[in-house]
């Protein structure tokens, strides 16, 4: 081994410690704090200063007391499996949405497929925040949506969509989309046409085709879509606190109300740090996949 | 390659430039000053001054609280403030750099002094109460022509806001404030810090929750004044300020606000310096410049808010200085309260009681 690859092996680690490793690390150490009245608001157990006597009693004196916390109210599993179910279904949602958009921009003409690739990145042009707040206005009681439906006559009164799930739900597919369709879109582009027609020739039906060939060869790019989509679904704060009622509940919020209400940063920190936790499963699973996919490609 | 150093080397005059002329940092409430007196501000002093807003005191609590926020002047409500002195937020003011000092109003000096000894880390800027606004047609349309709209009764009787849910009702997102009208209303001291008696609102929160579209800070004011719902419990300027967007629209929308017959939450927010304030003596310019009793009665005049400040009454106009929707007469003011901070402990159980009012959970 040479040192040229050294190099390039120590370059991925030294970007997971410092933007992952020590983050989270420096959050841990916060929620094993007590909180206090000062700035900032807590008083770190964990003393470096008196070098491995402070560690010691740090070990001594760990009570984990933030963590039980969290186990004593139901508020945190339930906002903890509302927020899974609420990323589950987007993005499923968010996949039946994008495959098809996908789909459509790969078998497209070679001259458009720029064109549509630029339309689905355009949106990233303007703050999301702003995109986030002009749903208000589309969802809203007296928005473009219900006086729509209302001159169409398919409704009499106004939907109450916004400050509803329905309107995280939206709001979150809207956002993640191009996240699902770009890598489905880049496999399904390189995907092998005269395969396709393999299939046809040995009988099968274009309906039969797809499902046999192409769904199974765009798997990769499914998942890819999926874990980028899921992930910060997850943990969102805005989209529900800016669509979202009082009756929806996710783990985002309920790290707001112990940040910001209760200046509580350890229990903040520790629902943060099981937050991490459950995201770190689909990571890996995540970074399995890829590690499997490159294998069977080299 | 001498021209392409061009811009770079213009860029550095200019960040240079930019790092000599004195700025001025100020985080204020949204919605809470005449925009003009920013600029007057600017011409008097050269200062250059950057103003962003807030709408709630838990945000400004935190960026305080962290440390390093970056700004110069800052005005948290009075229970915060006290807490944050405490905690070592703030540098005490340097009297001699406030020459228009003498122009604050001794009576509300006695009552911030509560918030802060000897008011030497604030000056108040403005107060206010906490109470009731009404389109009034609306709220007889729906409860009839003895609807009970001074009292508290009007958002705490669940049948009351059963029927107001048609028509919209907007409660502040602060559990701070709402919690001490419904003690007050069902008798209890609505300054309890005792976890068993902020218990006993619970079944009286939880049975109107479902009627109230939104728990919002700022919103309503907006919502108020286009006639998109009929009462909100906030703030008394925000509401006069709707009042008036509603006149200004000619739409048939009449706003009121009423201080609660039950009593109603005194409260004072207040200007002060953080700690680690960057600039320090451009803050104290500022804050002189507010305490100019012109500049004072400008802002007053134009946010519906009474101040602390006794020399700008003069130049109040009639409709705010006479509106005893802003300044009480005797009677009312007798009829307010103010509370002060929560224990770390009861702040816990207060959140926690608010979460569990506004999801169920």
């Amino acid at each position: 081994m040479n040192v040229r690859r050294l190099f390039l092996i120590f370059v991925p680690y030294l970007w997971l410690l410092a933007l992952f490793l020590v983050p989270f690390l420096i959050v841990l150490k916060i929620a094993l704090s007590d909180g206090a009245l000062a700035i900032p608001p807590y008083i770190p157990t964990l003393d470096f200063s008196n070098g491995w006597e402070g560690i010691k009693t740090f070990f001594a004196g760990l009570d984990m007391e933030n963590f039980i916390f969290l186990t004593e109210d139901e508020l945190y599993w339930r906002a903890y499996l509302s927020s899974l179910q609420i990323a589950a279904i987007s993005t499923a949602i968010t996949l039946l949405v994008g495959y098809p958009i996908a789909y459509g921009m790969a078998k497209a003409p070679d001259e458009w497929r720029p064109t549509l690739m630029m339309l689905v990145i355009l949106p990233f042009w303007t703050s999301f925040l702003i995109r986030v707040y002009s749903w208000m206005g589309i969802l809203s009681q007296e928005g473009f949506l219900n006086q729509f439906l209302l001159w169409t006559g398919i409704i009499n009164d106004p939907l109450t969509i916004l400050n509803t799930n329905t309107a995280v739900y939206i709001g979150i597919v809207y956002t993640y989309l191009p996240f699902m369709i770009l890598p489905i879109y880049a496999a399904i582009e390189k995907l092998d046409e005269s395969l396709l027609e393999a299939a046809e020739d040995l009988g099968c039906s274009r309906m039969q085709a797809f499902w046999l060939v192409t769904i199974p060869l765009s798997k990769s790019g499914i998942i890819a879509g999926c874990f980028l989509v899921f992930i910060p679904a997850l943990g969102e704060f805005v989209i529900p606190s800016v669509l979202g009622g009082s009756k929806t509940l996710m783990i985002g919020k309920v790290l707001w109300e112990e940040f910001f209400s209760n200046r509580d940063w350890p229990v903040a920190s520790a629902v943060a740090v099981i937050l991490l936790l459950i995201l770190v499963i689909p990571i890996i699973l995540f970074q399995r996949n890829e590690q499997k996919q490159r294998e069977s490609e080299g | 390659m001498k021209q392409t150093w061009l811009p770079l080397a213009a860029a550095l005059t200019l960040s240079a430039a930019a790092a000599t002329a004195e700025e001025v940092r100020v985080y204020n409430w949204s919605d809470y000053i005449d925009e003009d007196l920013l600029t007057k501000f600017e011409e008097e002093t050269g200062i250059d001054l950057i103003y962003d807003v807030f709408d709630s005191n838990e945000v400004l609590e935190t960026k305080l609280l962290a440390g390093g926020s970056g700004y110069d002047v800052v005005v948290p409500s009075g229970t915060f403030l006290q807490r944050q002195i405490v905690a070592g937020v703030f540098q005490p003011l340097d009297m001699s750099q406030l020459s228009n000092a003498g122009n604050l109003w001794e009576p509300i000096k006695a009552r911030t002094e509560v918030y802060d000894p000897g008011n030497a880390y604030s000056i108040n800027y403005m107060w206010g109460t906490t109470g009731l606004g009404v389109n009034v047609n609306k709220v007889i349309e729906v409860l009839g022509e003895d609807a009970p709209i001074g009292s508290l009764a009007l958002i705490f009787e669940p049948s009351n806001m059963e029927k107001l849910a048609e028509c919209g009702v907007h409660m502040l997102d602060a559990p701070v404030e709402i919690i001490p009208a419904a003690l007050a209303y069902i008798g209890e001291n609505p300054d309890s810090q005792d976890p068993d008696v902020i218990a006993k609102v619970e079944p009286l929160l939880t049975a109107i929750a479902p009627y109230v579209q939104k728990f919002h800070s700022s919103e309503y004011i907006n919502a108020l004044a286009n006639g998109d719902i009929c009462v909100a419990f906030g703030w008394s300027g925000d509401i006069l300020q709707a009042r008036d967007r509603a006149d200004e629209a000619d739409n048939g929308v009449v706003i009121e606000y009423a201080a609660p017959s039950e009593g109603a939450l005194m409260w004072f927010d207040q200007m002060a310096i953080p700690a680690d304030a960057p600039n320090p003596s451009g803050a104290h310019k500022f804050l002189d410049f507010i305490l100019n009793a012109q500049n004072m009665a400008a802002a007053s005049n134009y946010v519906y808010y009474a101040n602390g400040n006794l020399a700008s009454q003069e130049f109040l106009e009639e409709d705010v200085i006479g509106d005893t929707a802003i300044y009480p007469d005797e009677e009312t003011l007798a009829n307010l309260y103010t509370t002060t901070p929560y224990e770390p402990k009861v702040q816990r159980i207060v959140t926690r009681l608010w979460t569990k009012i506004k999801s169920g959970i």
